[in-house]
Order: C-alpha cells, then structure tokens, then sequence
C-alpha cells in the first residue's frame, strides 16, 4: 500500500468521523450551559458528607473510589510491563557500573546543572509531599504529589552520577513500595467490608471541621498510598529506560 | 436548582475577560499541536511537547481545573519528555 | 463562544490523526498520539464548563457557590497519569522493536516477518 492510498484512506475515514462528530456536536447544550443533573448533585452534598472541602479529590476516592482503583492497577501494570519487556534480552551483556562511571564519552554534566539540581531536589520533594497529604482541602492529590516526587529522584540523577540514583532507589524498594501502596488502596476498601459495609466506604472518622488534615476519613489515607504508587511507578519506569541507555550493551 | 448567574467572590473576573482569555488559550492549543505535528526533529519535537503541556495546563487552569493544571504541568512538561528523550538516546546509541 | 472549543477539540484530534497516519518513525507516531490523546482532556473540561462559575473547592469560598462540574475533572485528573505510563509502555515496545528488527520505521516494519 503505496503512501498516496494511505492518503486517501484516511481522508475518507477521516471524513466520516467528521460528520458522526458533528451529528454529536449538534446535541450539546454548547459551551458553559452545563445542565447536566450529576455535578450540581454532588456539590451540593459533598462538603456536608464527606467534610473535605476539595470536591474533586472527594470524588476520585470516595464518591468514584471504585474507578480510581482500577486506574491505579493501570499503572501498576503499565510499570510492571516496561520492567518486563526492557528484560535483558539474550546475546546482551550488562556493563559493569563502575565501568560506567569511568569511562563514558559523554560531556561531563555543567556545574550550573548540578547546582541547580541540587538546590532544587529538597523543596521538591517537600512541595510533592504536601500534595499528596492534602488532597482533602487544595486542588491537590495523590496523582500530582506522587509524580512530583519521582521529578525529585530524577534531579537526584541531574545533579549527579547514575549510581548514586541506583543506590537511592534500589529496585527491590521500589518494588516494595509501589506494590504497597497499590495494595493499601484494596486494602482500605476490604477493611470496610470486613465491618460489613459496602466495599471502600468511608468509616474513618470524619473530623470535625471541613478542610483539615485530618478530616475527611479514608480519603486523605488513600490519598497517600497514591502518592507513594504513583512516584515508585514512574521512578521504576525511568530506572528502567535510565539503565538501558547507559548500562545494557550488544554483544560484540 | 438556582439559575447560575456570575458570582461575586474573591476571584471572578468580568466574563468577556474570561472569554478572550479562553479564546486565545485555545488558539494557542491548536496551534501548539499543529507544531508537535509538523516537526520532524527528534529532539525539537520532545522540546515543542514540553511547550504544548505548559499551554495545555494554562488552558486547563482557565477552565476553572486547577487539579488537572498540576497533573498535566508536571506530566506534560517533565516526565513524558524525559521518557521520550530517554528512548531517542538509547536508539541513537545503537544507531552509532 | 458556544461551539469554538469543540472546533478546536476536532482540530486536535484531525492534526494528531494525521500525523500518526503519515509519520516515518516509531517515536514520532508515539508522540502525535499523545496530542490524539490530550484532545480528549480538553473536550471533557469543556463539557462540564459553567459561564461565571468557580472552581469547585470550598477552602476560602462560601458554601454552595456554583462552580463547574468536579466529576469530569476527576476523570481527567486521573486519565493524564495514567496516559503517561502507558506511553511509557509503548516506547519500551518500540525500543525491543529496534533490538530485533534494527528499523524504526512503521512502513518498513510491517513487512518485515519474524
């Protein structure tokens, strides 16, 4: 098939989702008349329920809890895939670290880079630790917090060599600690089966003013398992294609 | 349910504002991704995705989504280029 | 106003689609579908969008003051982590794809056996 047919295929399909767009389209109450009964609902009741005062992050993990789940085992499984298919393949052979270490022929890293890498790691991972702790009150959450803190490992690499981010993050912990966080969230859900409710209902209880940190019950615990998920996913991934780019090599 | 009229908070701003505000971002988004598309450079592709999810998130900020903003300021703009520049450098190595 | 980010969502996806349809190479093809990709994050804000309203945290703003809808918000809000790991999961695929085939080129690779 000639890049000329291609071409005009897509053309063709591309048209036809134009007009199911646009039949589509024509149904929508256009922008910002939002008339639909479900958000109005909520906002009216969730303060009052589940006193947290960030509507959304009460949402992903009390209201849709259930969906937030099967999201996370998305990326549990989306990090555990790129650990299985970056496997040493046969015919390949790890270079030693050290050999790393000594003999690259790269440009050595600008002194600029490694100080502000430097400056920057600590309030990194002050601000992703805040977010994941405060979903309950700010626009904040487990997602955000938890990616910002595997940004802070990776300065951690910027401002230095490639060993000392392996010794920092060890493979085992990072394993540990992505399976722990993304267990924790099933488990907050069967811990409220087992006091016969229905599966990851709020039975913490709630606090008394709307907005601390202490309120909210479950959410905010489950907010931090997030967190904790999330960075050990992303700071795996990068582990991994980090480690394919400077230590795996072909054979001969 | 009560007629959602504008509000007087701390924070509104008069709705023409907000709708020039809103227009321009989402130019700005189009052509953003029409440039993602168009260049063929690997490492100035990554550089222009970076600066497609800085624009993404100021949009999303003008759409009152203020959690969405962090996700994908932090996402688009960090970890998917360095992701993407990671597997560029470890084709090109072999490619040597 | 009224239909203006909707034509801007189609642009999106049109240009991203394109762009998969026609590219020469793995890492390119993966990058347009991250734009196809985020096209969908503006299309669900743009549906729960309410003129004049607030975003919906009660923190420093009096109870019940319309705000704009929290539900799409959080499936976006999740929908943009998780996109990223599996772009990540893509790339990796098509690094094995060079290992073995020593061509980053979708056309070339599809006539490539075993």
């Amino acid at each position: 098939m000639t890049p000329g047919q291609r071409r005009w295929i897509f053309v063709a399909g591309g048209l036809g989702l134009l007009a199911f767009y646009l039949w589509g389209l024509s149904g929508l109450p256009g922008f910002g008349n939002y008339p639909g009964p479900y958000g109005p609902a909520i906002l009216r009741v969730a303060v009052a329920q589940t006193n947290a005062t960030g509507v959304v992050s009460a949402i992903n993990f009390d209201y849709r809890g259930f969906d937030t789940v099967g999201e996370e085992f998305i990326l549990f499984v989306a990090a555990t895939g790129v650990a299985t298919v970056l496997r040493m393949l046969r015919g390949e052979r790890e270079r030693p670290a050290l050999d790393e270490a000594a003999g690259r022929d790269v440009p050595a890293t600008s002194s600029a880079v490694r100080m502000v890498a430097l400056l920057f790691t600590g309030p990194v991972v002050l601000a992703g630790w805040w977010l994941a702790s405060h979903a309950q009150t700010n626009p904040s959450g487990g997602f955000q917090g938890g990616i910002l803190l595997a940004t802070a490992f990776i300065l951690v690499y910027l401002s230095g060599e490639f060993l000392v981010f392996k010794r920092l993050s060890p493979a085992d912990l990072t394993d540990v600690v992505e399976a722990a966080g993304a267990g924790g969230y099933a488990a907050i859900g069967v811990a409220a089966v087992a006091m016969s409710l229905p599966y990851l209902t709020d039975f913490l209880p709630l606090g008394q003013v709307p907005g601390a940190v202490s309120s909210s019950g479950t959410i905010a615990l489950i907010s931090f398992f997030v967190g904790i998920e999330v960075a050990a996913s992303f700071i795996l991934i990068i582990g991994e294609l980090l480690e394919q780019t400077l230590l795996i090599r072909q054979e001969g | 349910m009560t007629t959602l009229a504008a509000v007087q908070t701390p924070y509104t701003v008069p709705t023409a504002m907000m709708d020039i505000l809103q227009i321009t971002l989402l130019v700005l988004v189009a052509a953003g991704a029409t440039a993602v598309v168009l260049i063929r450079a690997h490492v100035r592709q990554v550089l222009m995705l970076s600066i497609y999810g800085v624009l993404l998130a100021v949009l999303f900020l003008a759409f009152q989504a203020p959690d969405v903003t962090l996700s994908e300021l932090v996402v688009g703009a960090v970890a998917l280029p360095i992701i993407v520049l990671l597997t560029l450098a470890k084709v090109r190595k072999r490619e040597q | 106003m009224q239909i203006f980010p909707f034509v801007v969502v189609a642009w999106i996806l049109g240009v991203g689609l394109y762009g998969v349809v026609t590219s020469r190479h793995l890492v390119h093809q993966i990058i347009c579908l991250i734009v196809v990709q985020s096209s969908t994050y503006v299309l669900l804000l743009g549906v729960g969008y309410v003129t004049g309203a607030v975003a919906p945290y009660y923190f420093d703003v009096p109870n019940h003051t319309p705000a704009v809808d929290p539900v799409v918000q959080a499936c976006t809000l999740t929908d943009v982590v998780v996109e990223a790991a599996v772009t990540a999961l893509l790339l990796a695929f098509a690094i094995q794809a060079y290992k073995r085939f020593g061509t980053l080129d979708p056309q070339e690779l599809a006539e490539l056996k075993g």
